[in-house]
């Protein structure tokens, strides 16, 4: 692989450009999904390819191909350079600077404890068709659906300040839903999470833990009571969120504002910028003094891991927001080279057609002193909110609205009716300054999303977020026009 | 590109190696660039060759899928022999009855070769157009400028035989003050029908216009919907609605309701993969041909669309809309033309008494699929108008309402224009809407 590399290194250089990058990725996927006890889906989906990066004359070009030997890597280099030219055409007045980085020769991947791709087809759909039978069993259920997916990326990357680094992450995730319908009424329900489940860097003793069929016979009975529950009342309520919902609130409101790429504008004209402008750094009070927001790539087995980025930097943890203050920017070497920082190590790419974009690891609300119980013995007149249904937040991230599976009113400490098509809305500083209460390390979870988006041409992101139950008082919640 | 010989020739040799009762195979190959360009520079540069070649195998009713990038002759083998091992170990699909066979296809130019022989300089030069026109109004450009030529070629082992060459080319571009922004793309086969100056003029002139002066309060308003916004409307309906997988399964709002008024009686919506007015391609992703379908006309449903699964289900043929490459994602209507009416954005901003005119939303998502319950943001130009004229721009507002109670309070419908092209194909005019509730506002 060295001479491959090498390869389009050396021609970079030949060409002029002052730093390169070349990565060399094989994939291998098998997607298994189960609809209403039919296997509706079974592919076993195999990748190969090549990326070459170049700076030159102070701006960037990338080229990449599905075919990979020596050739093509001197090939790929001289179209990388010949669109970095390109580039300088319409250049700022200051060429692309990167942030210093020490050269390193590594080798890094996840551990597991049994082989995914080595448990037999048959088992794993067996498993999924369990399931998918114990949700059809509630009378009411219209659709089941139970899914699987195993991920193995085996990763070379080598740069031209001579870091050389080898990685191999395998991530596993699986999940199950149950739908029921009658007239205009459609609920659904999902464990361990909406949109496929819960996801992490683990073997297939990960997809046996999560249990899919224990938990079916409920997923399904919920779905049903969902159908006659009472539609959640439009208000200003404390707000419970259980933690794969926060996961998805840190994601938005948090995890892709802090992106200083975003921040610099670089993804103005698609997913727009935001409001943690530089001005903010280190004063900024993002939340209350219960929250406690870290960047994490070190966790092991946690979907946002990893030992590099593609810049070569070091995956780490870093503080985000300390007791309520925002201190610190995802970053990679080009971003922070514009504020002066150091790169921190969050630079990837999907795959190796794609350029490395600062991307989130894995963001986590770190667990507070109190338990789920707790809160909610503790709030008067509020709503806890379970399952992520939907999700959207305006391009600077402050207004922000989602939607649930389903929802509990609280009516003096205690768990009150089930409710249905739940919302809630609010601008991100005051939703954050208003957290007064989060649960313990006990009810923590780092939560894999292997869907996040973000760039054009569109890159799909694999972050994780940790979180426990925690409350936000006097949110609006029931939102809309039914 | 690999051309039609070599194409047909994978499909050929894969077809070759099946031990299945029956095979499709389909190959996309794909050479695409885009240079996007933020803060008045270009900030990336990208230019990417890949292929996917999918085989399908089925044993009696036992499908197997898999895919590989690679197309030299241990990989084809490799996927035909993955793709066989997978449908050994599936279950029997009940619902599967046959592949379905070849049937006449239309020749179409969709390959232009202009749009293929654009190179990075020319993207470059297209994103200067775009920056130098937004310096010169003292703004800042952000956005991005494409091209790519796709071959794609599909097989199936009870005849069909189909290829087709196509180009696309994109831009699109958000143009920003500290305290405004606007926002204009265009979409075509053909990349020198796209007038990268008109695009500049039409974000600049938006965003010189959009600083924001004024909060309006969420509530119910009448509203106008430039194309990009009712792109947004249009897109939900047809993605909730018009599957018939959605509707064999129970989340669409059309299931069961063929024949039936649905939308006001001036909304009338097609898909048509051949019309060059959008993105056409003679076939889908089984090769079945495309045609024009009528899905909603004077308001009531008329047709859903199929691939060959869901069709072979209720008894039918494929409309062709066979989604290419993807598995089990069922039917999607591509190529969507929203039959447009005679009323000009001004004519509109005069019929209303207080109104909010919306140049495009951002992160749209469903929150309801049979209500069609949808919210989302405005972005890039959002503006008050009162009697009959633009009062100021606004603060941006949060939309949460039914995408089908606002199809039967369209008061008022543009012409089609460059701004009504859709991204993958199809036509949406301006729309005027007499009740469309805004749920919140946003600081900006």
């Amino acid at each position: 692989m060295r001479e491959l590399t090498s390869k389009a290194l050396e021609r970079a250089r030949e060409l002029g450009a002052h730093y390169a990058d070349v990565r060399i990725i094989d994939e291998r996927r098998e997607s298994i999904r189960v609809k209403n006890g039919n296997v509706d889906n079974l592919t076993s989906a195999a990748s190969r390819g090549m990326g070459v990066r170049v700076l030159y004359d102070g701006a960037w070009g990338f080229a990449s191909s599905s075919q990979v030997n020596a050739d093509e890597a001197g090939a790929l280099a001289g179209r990388a350079v010949a669109i970095a030219r390109a580039s300088a055409r319409v250049k700022r007045h200051r060429d692309v600077e990167l942030a210093p980085v020490a050269p390193v020769e590594a080798k890094w991947k996840t551990s597991y404890r049994v082989d995914p791709f080595a448990v037999k087809l048959e088992d794993r759909i067996e498993l999924l068709l369990e399931a998918n039978r114990l949700t059809r069993q509630e009378p009411g259920v219209r659709m089941a659906s139970a899914s699987m997916s195993c991920f193995r990326e085996g990763k070379v990357l080598a740069t031209t300040d001579g870091s050389y680094i080898e990685q191999e992450r395998t991530e596993v995730g699986a999940g199950i839903e149950a739908t029921a319908s009658s007239g205009q009424e459609f609920q659904r329900r999902s464990y361990p999470s909406s949109f496929g489940g819960d996801y992490a860097c683990a073997g297939y003793e990960f997809i046996t833990g999560l249990e899919l069929a224990a938990h079916a016979e409920r997923v399904a009975k919920e779905a049903v009571a969902l159908l006659s529950a009472e539609q959640c009342p439009a208000g200003v309520k404390d707000l419970v969120l259980e933690s794969s919902q926060l996961a998805l609130q840190i994601h938005e409101s948090c995890g892709h504002p802090i992106e200083l790429d975003r921040v610099l504008g670089q993804e103005a004209s698609f997913a727009g910028t935001s409001f943690l402008t530089p001005d903010k750094l280190g004063s900024f009070q993002y939340g209350s003094g219960s929250v406690n927001i870290t960047a994490d790539a070190t966790i092991p087995g946690a979907l946002g891991s990893f030992g590099y980025d593609d810049d070569a930097v070091a995956g780490q943890r870093i503080p985000i927001v300390d007791r309520g203050k925002f201190v610190n920017y995802l970053t990679s070497r080009e971003t922070a080279g514009e504020l002066g920082l150091t790169a921190n190590g969050t630079n990837r790419a999907d795959g190796f057609n794609r350029i490395p974009i600062v991307r989130m690891t894995n963001i986590n609300l770190e667990p507070g002193d109190w338990t789920l119980d707790q809160i909610i013995k503790d709030t008067k007149d509020g709503v806890l909110m379970q399952t992520n249904k939907s999700w959207s937040i305006d391009d600077k991230r402050l207004n922000f609205q989602f939607g649930t599976e389903a929802a509990y009113e609280i009516k003096d400490g205690s768990l009150g009716k089930l409710l249905k098509n739940p919302t809630y809305t609010g601008i991100t500083p005051q939703f954050w300054g208003s957290c007064d209460a989060v649960a313990g390390p006990a009810e923590w979870h780092v939560w894999g999303l292997p869907n996040c988006g973000k760039g054009e041409p569109g890159q799909t992101a694999h972050v994780g977020h940790g979180a426990a139950p925690a409350r936000f008082r006097q949110v609006k919640v029931g939102v809309g026009k039914w | 590109m690999v051309g039609k010989d070599r194409a047909l020739g994978v499909i050929e040799q894969a077809l070759r190696l099946s031990p299945g009762d029956q095979t499709e195979v389909s190959l996309m190959v794909t050479d695409s660039s885009l240079t996007r360009f933020s803060s008045n520079y270009i900030h990336q540069n990208v230019a990417e060759r890949d292929a996917q070649l999918a085989v399908k195998v089925i044993l009696g009713k036992k499908i197997g899928v898999a895919t590989t990038n690679s197309l030299d002759d241990a990989a084809i083998a490799k996927t035909v022999q993955d793709a066989a091992g997978i449908a050994r170990l599936q279950r029997e699909n009940a619902d599967f009855r046959t592949l379905p066979g070849p049937r006449p296809l239309l020749e179409l130019s969709c390959f232009m070769p202009a749009t293929a022989a654009f190179t990075p300089n020319d993207r470059a030069d297209a994103a200067a157009i775009i920056v130098n026109a937004a310096k010169a109004g003292g703004f800042e450009a952000a956005g991005s400028v494409s091209t790519t030529v796709r071959e794609m070629a599909v097989g199936n082992s009870l005849g069909v035989r189909a290829y087709n060459p196509v180009t696309g080319a994109g831009v699109n571009t958000v143009v920003m003050s500290a305290s405004s922004s606007g926002y204009a793309h265009g979409n075509a086969r053909d990349v020198t029908t796209l007038d990268f100056s008109a695009i500049a003029r039409r974000a600049v002139d938006k965003c010189a216009r959009s600083v924001k002066s004024e909060t309006v309060e969420p509530g119910e308003y009448e509203v106008i919907l430039e194309p990009a916004a009712a792109a947004s409307v249009l897109s939900y309906v047809a993605m909730l609605g018009f599957s018939a997988l959605a509707a064999q399964e129970g989340r669409s709002f059309l299931a069961g309701k063929l024949g039936e008024k649905v939308f006001g009686e001036n909304i009338t919506v097609w898909d048509d993969g051949l019309d060059p007015r959008g993105m056409p391609i003679p076939f889908d992703g089984e090769g079945q041909p495309k045609r024009k379908l009528m899905l909603v006309e004077n308001g009531v449903a008329q047709n859903l669309v199929y691939d060959s699964f869901t069709a072979h289900k209720e008894g039918k043929e494929s409309t062709g809309h066979a989604s290419p490459g993807r598995f089990g994602f069922g039917p999607v209507p591509g190529n969507l033309f929203f039959a447009p009416g005679q009323a000009s954005v001004e004519e509109m901003i005069k019929a209303t008494k207080r109104g909010i005119l919306v140049t495009r939303f951002h992160y749209t998502n469903p929150l309801h699929p049979l209500r069609v319950v949808v919210t989302g943001m405005t972005r890039d130009g959002t503006f008050l108008v009162e009697d009959g004229r633009i009062k100021s721009a606004v603060k941006n507002l949060r939309f949460t309402d039914s995408m089908i109670r606002t199809l039967n309070h369209v008061d008022m419908i543009g012409e089609w224009s460059l701004e009504g092209s859709m991204g993958f194909g199809g036509m949406v005019p301006a729309l005027k809407i007499s009740k469309f509730a805004f749920s919140g506002v946003t600081e900006f």
